[in-house]
């Protein structure tokens, strides 16, 4: 991998997400929630409507990690869902984008925060990616 | 309806072990638009057991998935799943507290090898949305 030095500013990594993309996503994990491909249930428990899997956003955050990091392994991953990504029933969808700031090399293992925001704000709390370095 | 405050410190038998293979990452990859071409599985594939794990869990409790969002996800790697394994995930549940006519669910899901060994250790947190 390229080397991580702490304080790097890794290039932010924009994705759009689409209806499509949460059926497709669905299916790949076993995650048939309603509140992923159904506006009425989204609606009836009080969501803005159709969201995108919290999963399928962490995945992104891991999709862009493997991109900074050459495919790293990854030692720890993990954030609170703190914003709903509403996905629009259109063909455009919505853009996550990933930023990533390197906190630490040490002991053979790097520490990068995330910041993963959607329509400018954050969708994910305190996300995290620890590699071997 | 609440969720029992007794299942705290409950373990859920085992998911049914499951074959992981080429074709499986690749699908899981690229429904997230990323590309795989052998190797390791992309670092949230372990939802996949963690997910099989968490809806036994809620059939048993008769807790429905609609109602369910995820509040938070930590994973914990011992080393990256790779085709061949034979994956198994194991349910306990942490904690439960209720907020605002919430229960807020707290699980932690060891996912193991066929030989018994951790690959992952991952935790959840599942916000249980009251009906109105």
């Amino acid at each position: 991998m390229s080397a991580l030095s702490a304080g790097d500013t890794l290039a932010p990594q924009e994705y759009a997400v689409t209806r499509a993309d949460l059926v497709r996503y669905a299916g790949a994990s076993g995650d048939f929630n309603p509140i992923h491909w159904s506006d009425r249930v989204a609606t009836s428990v009080g969501l803005p409507g159709v969201i995108a899997h919290g999963m399928f956003t962490m995945a992104l955050a891991a999709r862009a990690v493997a991109s900074w990091t050459d495919g790293a392994e990854v030692l720890e991953l993990g954030c609170k869902f703190t914003n709903p990504v509403v996905v629009p029933d259109d063909d455009t969808g919505v853009v996550v984008r990933v930023a990533g700031t390197v906190k630490s090399v040490e002991d053979g293992r790097a520490a990068i925060a995330l910041e993963v925001t959607c329509c400018g704000a954050k969708v994910l709390g305190m996300p995290k990616a620890v590699v071997r370095a | 309806m609440p969720v029992d405050a007794a299942l705290v410190g409950k373990t859920f038998p085992p998911t049914r072990p499951y074959a992981v293979s080429a074709e499986k990452i690749r699908e899981f990859a690229s429904a997230t638009g990323a590309t795989y071409d052998g190797g390791p599985a992309p670092a949230t594939f372990p939802i996949v057991l963690a997910f099989d794990a968490m809806n036994a869990f809620l059939a048993a409790e008769e807790i429905d998935l609609f109602r369910i969002v995820h509040g938070e996800q930590k994973f914990v790697y011992e080393r990256p799943v790779v085709p061949g394994d034979l994956l198994t995930a194991t349910l306990t549940v942490r904690s439960l507290r209720q907020i605002g006519g919430n229960d807020i669910i707290g699980t932690a899901s060891e996912v193991r090898d066929g030989d018994g060994a951790l690959v992952c250790s991952t935790t959840a947190t599942l916000v249980h949305r009251a009906a109105a």
